[in-house]
């Protein structure tokens, strides 16, 4: 069935127009409903954690938004424009390979497992994106590459092949590559659950460094609640494929108002 | 009957000539089977499904039927409809499609053992299609790989016998005509024997080395 889409707008305009907008934005699997109406807007330089039991849909809404799953119903908009939808003849239809190609160049991810490339080393994977795809000369490349692995600490270890690094190693040369492609939003998919205690504090020491240096727009799935309290400008707790409640970190984690949201957070810290 | 000496050195120069035909024809076979086959992967994996069900469809006719008769086919059928091959072409062309649909198999597996991880993390940074299979995909799926390809190149090798039933002067087609002729066997075949042996090991081992060498080069032990 095709979706009525002409009452969405071909792109937004107005004074305060959101880095992201997710706009009853719908995702199933059959008959399984993972997002359900969902509306969340992200504001430029903004840094939103998104925390909730597993199966309720966190990351879904990041790789939405990376264009790794495609959207049941509903329009995401980045930087103003819409990146699921293209528009055509006045209306908006359901964007084609080339212009997702264009609409994703403005985002960046980093993954759970990290997925560096296991054939290059670390400086090669961060200038295999920009040579490809932004068409940086390797002069170019290399100096960009390197200044970001010095950046997360990982220059040492620029000709080390993934095999060769450890998980916390290979995260932060997983945050250098997407970096280096420039993007204005960038996504972190649970980036510290498969580290080992020891080196968590390495990688979320990058991501302190860049939302409080560079004020890029960031969305952050965790199960680090801690971590989600000190560096979130707004938490949304999901629940059910519905954001059951945001807030400021301050009064989501001490003053939980939905009874969803206290006992997520109850159960999380006898677990700790 | 005892061997003879005189008569191995006597034939010998020729036996090499022809074991120079043999592998070149198990070269160029293969060297057509290599690129054909990952062309059979590859149209398995596009979005157009008519284009994968006909190069399945052709891929198991292939594996399904004998090599000898792919060979005269292509030689004695080809003529009927006008299309006249000499027997090193119609032989490269039957033996080389016939290991192509076995190597795509290789090249399939290969490519699916590659982590879906890897095509997300090639969007995430935006590459297309071609440069994902080509920079991230296939060098990763060629290790796991070398090993069959390896296998089939040597199988290739041994089935180039086939090749003598259309006329190819390969190592089997000189020893009958060196047998025949002087009405001797033990020596012509003994010799395709051992020529067989030799070269099979040395690539087989020769393949493991390969393999060790790119997983190596590729920093992925």
């Amino acid at each position: 069935m095709m979706e009525d889409l002409s009452s969405y707008p071909l792109e937004l305009v107005g004074p305060d127009i959101p880095m992201v907008r997710f706009m009853k934005v719908r995702k199933s699997y059959g008959d399984l409903i993972v997002l359900d109406n969902l509306n969340l807007d992200v504001a430029p330089s903004e840094m939103v954690s998104i925390i909730g039991p597993s199966g309720s849909g966190k990351t879904t809404v990041l790789r939405m938004l990376m264009t790794l799953e495609t959207i049941n119903g509903g329009v995401i908009y980045v930087d103003g424009k819409p990146l699921t939808h293209m528009p055509k003849n006045g209306v908006l239809v359901r964007a084609d390979a080339k212009y997702l190609r264009k609409a994703r160049s403005s985002i960046g991810m980093c993954f759970q497992h990290f997925n560096l490339f296991p054939h290059m080393t670390a400086l090669q994977n961060c200038m295999e994106g920009p040579v490809l795809v932004l068409g940086l000369s390797r002069r170019e490349a290399r100096e960009r590459a390197e200044e970001l692995l010095l950046m997360v600490g990982m220059i040492d270890k620029k000709d080390q092949h993934p095999s060769r690094l450890s998980g916390g190693q290979q995260q932060r040369v997983a945050i250098a590559r997407a970096l280096a492609m420039r993007p204005k939003v960038m996504l972190f998919d649970e980036v510290t659950s498969a580290l080992d205690p020891e080196v968590i504090g390495e990688v979320t020491n990058v991501i302190k460094d860049l939302v409080f240096k560079h004020r890029l727009t960031m969305l952050m799935v965790t199960h680090q609640m801690g971590f989600a309290r000190d560096i979130s400008d707004r938490v949304c707790f999901f629940y059910g494929g519905k954001i059951e409640e945001q807030d400021s970190p301050a009064e989501l984690f001490s003053n939980p108002k939905s009874k969803r949201t206290q006992q997520f957070l109850s159960a999380v810290k006898a677990a700790d | 009957m005892q061997w003879d000496f005189a008569f191995t050195a006597e034939i010998l120069p020729k036996m090499l000539w022809a074991t120079g035909n043999t592998l070149l024809a198990a070269g160029m076979g293969y060297a057509i089977a290599v690129v054909i086959g990952l062309l059979f992967a590859l149209a398995q994996r596009t979005p157009l499904r008519i284009l994968t069900y006909i190069t399945r469809e052709i891929v198991e006719f292939i594996r399904s039927t004998p090599l000898v008769l792919q060979i005269f086919f292509v030689y004695y059928v080809g003529p009927e409809y006008g299309i006249f091959l000499s027997p090193w072409v119609a032989g490269m062309i039957a033996i080389g499609l016939h290991y192509a649909a076995y190597l795509s198999e290789v090249y399939r597996g290969g490519i699916e053992s590659v982590p879906k991880g890897q095509w997300e993390a090639c969007t995430a940074i935006n590459l297309t299609t071609m440069q994902t299979y080509r920079r991230i995909v296939l060098p990763q799926a060629l290790p796991p790989s070398i090993a069959g390809m390896g296998n089939y190149l040597v199988s290739i090798f041994k089935d180039t016998p086939m090749l003598s039933v259309i006329g190819v002067a390969e190592l089997m087609q000189a020893a009958n005509a060196v047998g025949g002729q002087n009405y001797r066997y033990l020596e012509p075949y003994t010799m395709v024997g051992v020529i067989f042996l030799v070269i099979s090991l040395t690539a087989a081992r020769a393949i493991r080395w390969f393999e060790a060498t790119v997983r190596r080069k590729l920093g992925m032990q």
